[in-house]
């Protein structure tokens, strides 16, 4: 398979320009002749929909949620970044470029990451063109905070709710799009699996959740803006229904899964209380500008928080980084806390948790202003946990959360299927191997409303004249064929166990074996637990229902079916990548301090993976990075 | 942690036009850390287990902001605690031995889609008449050229602040949608950036969620009920501008 990314050239600052003029254009009285179908509707799809409607294509948007406003991306909250240098602070462009490549580890390309920096401005002004809320100053200008990972404010942020308020700005353009009869959506359908013919993308395969009708979908071009994976792990961040099915089948059909192993465990979590809970809460990392991390110095130390003197606290992330202290970035923080937990100092009744504690911040600022900055994230806290953060330190731990790799894109976010893009975090490219806080809003957002839009142009103009392949095509009858028979599969299996039973098996050997800490054995072992489980899924799996009515239960099995093929990619990847880089821990690969090391010699280049049928024997295909501007080092945050 | 032994009595339906029934289930053991739905999970596997169909009920990220949740349970929307979603009550509001009513939104521009799950794509309607400020991509300019009051910009996030959720429609005794769409008009409405469609957004959304809501008579329940607590202040700034639309809209079309 070959690897072509497409890079314009020029210097760095100059590629995007450089590509916008030279690439081939679609002339709007042209661009009604061409129908996209986009699938997904949080930031990254809802904009590009939104956008491309608005450009004058007809476009079909495709959700499995009941509405463009549930996306996932609506329950981010701290903030999303942009290189306006509103504090002048010293940011840039190639400030944001530089921290953003450095704080991927290096696994990152260049000229995707200073194109993500230059179009971070022009989202800020767009959102609040759209009348999303930011918080203000005083005086009627912006604010801004800073954010894991960063030496300067650069964070936008509307209250606690940013994912919110940038999805409704987002919801809002489509829904104008909706009504102006620009967009069609197709509301609670599910992607099942993806059709391409020569060797192009013709068009999807979708299941109606409400009466489980399959249907098919064709069109000249096809986005996928599906968001991560991180629910591989049973536990994570995310919400209930993310999942990896359409990145998964578009795998499938010949498009390339990039570094799968790079996921990213969030820092501030607050601890499962009991072991069915699949979903945790997250507390916003924009918590670490105010409040202080810190374990008992002492395993026995089983005094309540407040009774703990100074002297037998430690403030460990101080301690070990002093310049960037609370604010080190994702991975080192994470890894920080399962030391501490590790050695029994964790704190909270199941001592699997750290403090964040806000009482210096209270002490310095006041009540009211730590209110106005997080009231509504103490409010959930108390809500979840009965502790009130104002009065005792709260607790978390880190849990997975984001996940850097993703589809493999060229510089113009096409797949390596001609005529299929993938967008957000479904795509691998713009965090490396570890992604910096309010950065993945920042992508979202640059890919659907600046980016695709800009680069679909050139793949869609040669093909004017040319109509969709029709759907009775037998490429899309057998694959309409496949899925129908998938489906009512998992119903005649008549086993004993739910799809959630299996789920959490899986997430189990997932965080013990290839969770924040990676061993070649645990992941040799992890390779053939994965295999044997998904064998006895396929036997003995239990779906109760029909299949012609909403059916959670079958929607959930036919989800985790694909998580155990994504899963073997995933240790296969992180078995393969014999060093650590951000948030890809190997055990066999630390310095003496228990930092990451990198091997820039063997590995600074992109892993995609490519489907041969067999999920535990794909093909590793190498993409080799180059650093021509933010020059190879050890990352420190020291 | 302290255990429960609970009784439900839950809403089930087979489809939109199917008849529905209360079905009663034992759910014994539960943990009183739990979330309300997290206890539904819990009866939902073991209903998988006995070979029975699971409850189906909308969900998803869990934290009280995609608004996917709904449920009245026990008569009151979103359940017993104020300014609390569905998905962030926990089974400590709870007492062991309790019967626990659980049923879907009622309201006709609600359908019930199977037994907990309901249609909400109303909502959605009112928002593309005109919930939107026209602001195609690459035209902004730059962010900071009009400075916005802070408490301005506090208002309108206030108001955008509602999740769609559907509760105060559920909760209103004639199934209006006043606190919603006044939500949507007032985070707009409220800003300089929204002040050229303030009346033709105004009049638009009103009208189209008069298609297929009831009217309001200030009754109040919706504020009681919605789990961000969007104030019925709202409702009057959405009506005063409402009344004004007529005027100036009218205004507008004797100029051209
Ligand atoms: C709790 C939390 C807090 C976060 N906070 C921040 C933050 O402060 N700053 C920041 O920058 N980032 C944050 N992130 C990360 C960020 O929110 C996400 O990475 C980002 O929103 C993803 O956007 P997306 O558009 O790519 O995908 P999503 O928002 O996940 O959207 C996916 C869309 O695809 C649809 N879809 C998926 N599969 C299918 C299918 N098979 N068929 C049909 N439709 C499908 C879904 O319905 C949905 O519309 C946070 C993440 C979490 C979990
Ligand atoms: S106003 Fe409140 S109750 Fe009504 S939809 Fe919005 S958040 Fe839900
Ligand atoms: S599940 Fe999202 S608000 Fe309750």
């Amino acid at each position: 398979m070959e690897l072509n990314s497409k890079i314009p050239d020029g210097p760095i600052a100059e590629k995007w320009t450089n590509y916008k003029f030279d690439r081939k254009l679609v002339n709007p009285a042209n661009r009604r002749k061409y129908d996209i179908i986009v699938v997904g509707t949080g930031l990254a799809g809802g904009a590009a929909a939104a956008t491309l409607g608005e450009q004058g294509y007809n476009v079909k948007a495709f959700t499995f949620h009941d509405s463009p406003r549930r996306a996932h991306s609506i329950a981010a909250q701290g903030g999303i970044n942009a290189a306006k240098n509103y504090k002048g602070d010293g940011d840039s462009i190639y400030r944001l470029f530089y921290d953003t490549v450095k704080g991927g580890d290096f696994r990152a390309r260049e000229a995707n990451v200073y194109r993500l920096a230059e179009e971070s401005v022009n989202i800020i002004d767009q959102a609040t063109a759209q009348g999303v809320p930011f918080a203000r100053e005083y005086g009627g200008l912006l604010d801004n905070r800073s954010f894991g990972g960063a030496q300067v404010s650069r964070t936008f942020y509307a209250r606690g709710q940013t994912g919110q308020q940038l999805l409704l700005g987002v919801y809002s353009q489509l829904a104008r799009q909706i009504g102006l009869g620009n967009v069609a959506l197709y509301n609670r359908t599910e992607l099942i699996d993806v059709v391409v013919v020569d060797g192009e993308a013709a068009g999807i395969v979708v299941r109606d959740l409400l009466t489980g009708e399959v249907t098919s979908h064709s069109a000249h071009a096809v986005v996928l803006a599906t968001g991560g994976y991180s629910n591989v792990f049973f536990l994570s961040t995310n919400a209930m229904n993310c999942n990896v099915t359409a990145a998964w089948r578009a795998h499938r059909r010949g498009a390339a899964f990039a570094n799968p192993c790079y996921t990213q465990i969030h820092p501030t979590c607050i601890p499962q209380s009991d072991e069915f809970q699949s979903k945790l809460t997250l507390m916003s990392e924009s918590l670490r500008n105010d409040g202080r991390i810190w374990a008992p110095k002492s395993p026995d130390d089983n005094r309540p928080a407040d009774q703990i003197p100074e002297d037998d606290r430690d403030y460990y992330l101080e301690r070990r980084y002093p310049s960037f202290g609370n604010l080190a970035p994702r991975d080192v923080a994470s890894r920080a806390a399962l030391v501490e937990v590790s050695a029994g100092k964790g704190v909270g009744p199941l001592k699997n948790g750290v403090y964040l504690d806000f009482s210096d911040a209270i002490n310095r600022l006041g009540e009211k202003v730590i209110e106005e900055r997080y009231g509504n994230l103490f409010e959930m806290y108390e809500r979840i946990t009965d502790e009130s953060p104002y009065k005792v330190p709260m607790r978390i731990y880190p849990a997975p959360h984001y996940t850097m790799g993703g589809l493999w894109v060229d510089y113009e976010l096409m797949t390596t299927v001609p005529g299929l893009y993938a967008t957000g975090e479904a795509n691998f490219s713009d965090h490396g191997a570890n992604r910096l806080g309010a950065s993945a809003l920042m992508q979202g957002l640059a890919d659907g409303y600046f980016v695709l839009p800009n680069t679909i142009s050139n793949y869609l103009a040669p093909k004017l004249g040319t109509t969709p392949i029709p759907t009775d095509h037998p490429e899309f009858q057998a694959a309409e064929a496949a899925a129908n028979e998938r489906f009512s599969g998992y119903l005649s299996i008549g086993g004993t166990r739910s799809p959630d039973h299996f789920h959490h098996e899986l997430g189990q050997i997932m965080l013990t074996q290839c969770g924040m800490e990676r061993t070649k054995e645990g992941l040799t072992q992890a390779l053939a637990d994965i295999p044997a489980l998904h064998a006895e899924f396929k036997k003995d799996l239990r779906v109760t229902g029909d299949g012609e009515s909403t059916n959670q239960t079958l929607e959930k099995a036919g989800r985790v079916d694909d998580f155990f093929e994504l899963a073997q990619a995933m240790c296969l990847d992180a078995l393969t990548r014999e060093e650590s880089c951000g948030g890809h821990f190997r055990a066999e690969h630390q310095t003496e301090e228990g930092e990451a090391q990198r091997d820039d010699e063997h590995f600074a280049h992109v892993a995609a993976w490519e489907w041969t049928g067999d999920p535990g024997k794909p093909i590793r295909n190498t993409e080799p990075l180059t650093f021509d501007n933010v020059h190879l080092a050890v990352r420190s945050y020291k | 942690m302290t255990e429960l032994n609970l009784t439900l009595k839950v809403w089930r339906q087979a489809g939109p036009d199917a008849p529905g029934s209360f079905d009663t289930i034992e759910a014994k053991g539960i943990n009183d850390e739990m979330s309300f739905l997290e206890m539904l999970d819990i009866v939902n596997e073991r209903l998988i287990n006995d070979g029975k169909e699971a409850i189906v009920f909308d969900h998803d990220c869990r934290e009280g902001i995609c608004g996917t949740c709904s449920l009245m349970i026990n008569g009151q929307a979103h359940g017993p605690q104020k300014g609390t979603a569905t998905c962030q009550l926990h089974m400590r509001k709870f007492h062991d031995g309790q019967e626990i009513v659980i049923e879907p939104w009622r309201a006709t521009a609600f359908p019930i889609v199977k037994d907990l799950m309901v249609d909400r794509s109303a909502f959605d309607r009112i928002v593309e008449s005109g919930g939107f400020i026209t602001a195609e991509t690459g035209g902004a300019s730059d962010a900071n050229l009009t400075p916005i009051p802070k408490p301005v910009a506090d208002a309108a996030m206030d108001a955008a602040a509602c999740i769609g959720c559907g509760a105060c429609v559920a909760a209103c005794p004639n199934s209006a949608a006043n606190l919603f769409t006044s939500a949507k008009v007032s985070h707009l409405n409220l800003l300089p950036q929204g002040q050229a469609e303030r009346y033709s957004r105004v009049e638009a959304m009103v009208d189209t969620m008069e298609e297929f809501f009831g009217s309001c008579t200030n009754h109040g329940e919706c504020q009681e009920a919605c789990p961000k607590e969007i104030s019925i202040d709202f409702i009057a700034l959405m009506n005063k501008d409402y009344l004004k639309s007529k005027f100036k809209n009218r205004r507008m079309l004797s100029r051209r």
